[in-house]
């Protein structure tokens, strides 16, 4: 029997040991996703669901949580409800249920939209300026380039609380406090060395007789960059985007001490919803879920190339 | 064939830009944009660690002080304390996520079916915002409400308003080591994987034509042949977990009293709660020749395990 199992190669474990294996995976990946799930749970039910003991598995669900998170609204006494024309749409209702009325929309959209702006507009820059810098660290002579690369490297070791002090300051004096300018270009300058670092073990593994051969045919350097490496590029750039963006949507410390208003993004501004008497769950779990869904979809879709990212950048190192 | 390669490429390096130009080009934006924002604030932050300047009054008067900052960090009881606590932390997260994180790699190398999807299950928590999260966890940690408690109630017949995972001195450093895990031990899984699939069958194959048993070939060829892996696995958590903040920020604020106050927190406070910026800027240098020199050493080490 066994020799039958291991007849193609020795070391192929048997179906034993492989059902064994997968039972204690897929159990720990099912406890994991746990909490996740609770968010998500949490995020469809009522505020007194939500905080009931034992915490509650079936329930009815309801979009208060949402409308909790997209609205601020006011306490008003019954008869003023009663007296107001007939509820339009769902949320509105729900919250007169509650003997409340809608007071306007809530800071939760503006604050995903920057997290959307700054994330992206950091990736881009980040990966463009370490596509060129791992480009020229990988094709040119360039004087103490690894000493430069050592440099780079060593600017993630810094605890951003201790830079955020010099950068407050220096943010403050050239009015970059609170813009998403000022975000997009720290956040850039943070990812870029780990940028440098990943591209550059990808586009070390490009032969560079490609390029020979293309500006042997007439075109010049740039050209050859631009029309041979780059395509042939494309994987690793895209998984050091990847990583580049999760940095930018996730980082909360520069965000908390650097943002406070108009600029603020989500991390920050999601522990800071609040119902009447302390945190609203639903709304909070609803804010989670929304911001966490744009990484699941990423995680899921560039799966492979996140693998292939993240084991290439350990390989270099 | 020699005619061509030779004259040619001359020509095409007149036409455009030299390969010297290029490469500065390339390379000077990022070095400006790290200089602007990375290594000037850090010189500056060296230079307001010799000062008594105050960030909350910019005009005030600022003087030298010497070396007094640095005096003074060094013999605050309080960051001692800080930086043990942080040591704590650093040292049972790496434990633990780099246990449970080669055991997980060690089982889905087995490649049993459907191991790319749970791989890719388990990577989610790594991907999170550990603030976001960590939020929500103190929702779960809640000993009246929180699903954690319950579970572990469940399973252990405590009363969950027993214990205040957040709230007791002894529990609350658990708290967060336990998030900490939960996060980031997919990180240690994937790198240790990359270890595990870096090794060749046929040493295997050479072990098993020896008969050495199963628990031989683990001790003498994977767990060697994975350790540099391992090894960079730790140094990464490791300066990342030097420099903890959110998660705590949002589970604890570094309490109960200061039981959890890691290095980053007590930063965060002298330098924008009691806004003494030159005493926090003479903790921040410290803090970062602590983990670059550590750093170093370490890599010293690993580069002496590659080698074997």
């Amino acid at each position: 029997m066994s020799s039958v199992n291991t007849a193609h190669s020795v070391v192929e474990p048997t179906p034993t040991v492989k059902r064994i294996a997968s039972a204690i995976v897929i159990l720990y990946a099912l406890v994991t996703m746990i909490p996740l799930a609770w968010i998500f749970l949490t995020s469809i039910k009522s505020p007194p669901d939500s905080i009931s003991y034992p915490p509650k598995i079936v329930f009815t669900p309801t979009l208060e949580g949402y409308c909790n998170l997209f609205t601020t609204r006011t306490r008003q006494t019954p008869d003023y409800i009663q007296s107001l024309p007939s509820p339009t749409g769902t949320c509105d209702e729900i919250t007169r249920s509650r003997n409340m009325v809608i007071a306007g929309p809530s800071n939760y959209w503006p604050r995903f939209g920057n997290s959307l702006l700054i994330a992206f507009g950091s990736t881009f820059l980040a990966v463009s300026l370490g596509t060129l810098a791992a480009y020229g660290f990988s094709r040119f002579r360039v004087p103490l380039a690894d000493d430069l690369l050592f440099f780079i490297l060593s600017t993630r070791m810094m605890p951003p609380i201790a830079v955020a002090i010099p950068i407050y300051l220096m943010y403050r004096q050239f009015g970059l406090s609170d813009t998403a300018l000022g975000m997009i270009l720290l956040y850039t300058a943070v990812n870029v060395s780990l940028a440098v670092w990943l591209l550059k073990g990808f586009i070390d593994e490009i032969p560079r007789e490609y390029e020979e051969a293309a500006m042997i045919d007439g075109y010049t350097r740039l050209q050859a960059f631009w029309k041979v490496v780059l395509p042939q590029a494309t994987t690793g750039i895209a998984a050091t985007a990847i990583f580049c963006l999760i940095f930018a949507w996730n980082e909360y410390a520069f965000a908390v001490l650097l943002t406070s208003g108009s600029a603020q993004t989500a991390p920050p501004f999601i522990p800071t919803i609040i119902g009447e008497g302390g945190q609203d769950w639903p709304a909070v779990a609803a804010g989670t879920t929304i911001f966490l869904v744009p990484i699941l979809v990423f995680t899921i879709i560039l799966r492979k190339q996140l693998l292939r990212g993240i084991t290439f950048g350990a390989v270099r190192k | 064939m020699l005619a061509r390669a030779t004259p040619v490429p001359m020509a095409a390096r007149v036409r455009g830009l030299s390969d010297r130009a290029i490469a500065w080009l390339f390379i000077t934006p990022t070095i400006a944009l790290l200089l602007a924002i990375n290594i000037f604030p850090l010189i500056w932050a060296v230079y307001l660690s010799f000062t008594n300047f105050r960030a909350n009054r910019p005009n005030a008067e600022v003087a030298s002080v010497g070396l007094r900052n640095y005096q003074r960090v060094l013999n605050d009881p309080d960051i001692w304390i800080a930086m043990q606590t942080t040591a704590h932390f650093v040292f049972w997260t790496i434990l633990l996520q780099t246990l449970i994180g080669f055991a997980l790699a060690y089982l889905i190398d087995r490649k049993f079916r459907g191991h790319a999807f749970w791989t890719t299950v388990i990577l989610i928590p790594m991907m999170l915002s550990p603030a976001v999260v960590g939020n929500f966890w103190r929702f779960l940690y809640q000993p009246q409400i929180g699903l954690f408690n319950y579970i572990v109630s469940f399973f252990s017949g405590i009363p969950p308003s027993s214990f205040e995972m957040l709230g007791s001195v002894t529990l609350a450093p658990w708290a967060i080591i336990i998030v900490d895990t939960w996060m980031w031990t997919p990180y240690v899984m994937l790198i240790c994987l990359a270890g595990l699939r870096s090794i060749p069958d046929y040493i295997y194959e050479a072990a098993e034509v020896d008969r050495a048993s199963g628990w031989r070939q683990f001790w003498s060829i994977t767990v060697p042949m994975a350790l540099p892996f391992i090894m960079l696995a730790v140094l990464f958590r490791g300066i990342e977990n030097f420099k903890m903040f959110d998660m705590v920020m949002l589970l604890t604020g570094g309490g109960p009293g200061s039981t959890t106050e890691v290095a980053s927190i007590t930063l965060k406070r002298e330098a924008f709660e009691s806004w003494l910026t030159g005493r926090s800027s003479a903790f921040a240098i410290i803090l970062f020749v602590a983990v670059f020199g550590l750093a170093n050493i370490y890599v010293k080490a690993l580069n002496k395990v590659k080698q074997r």
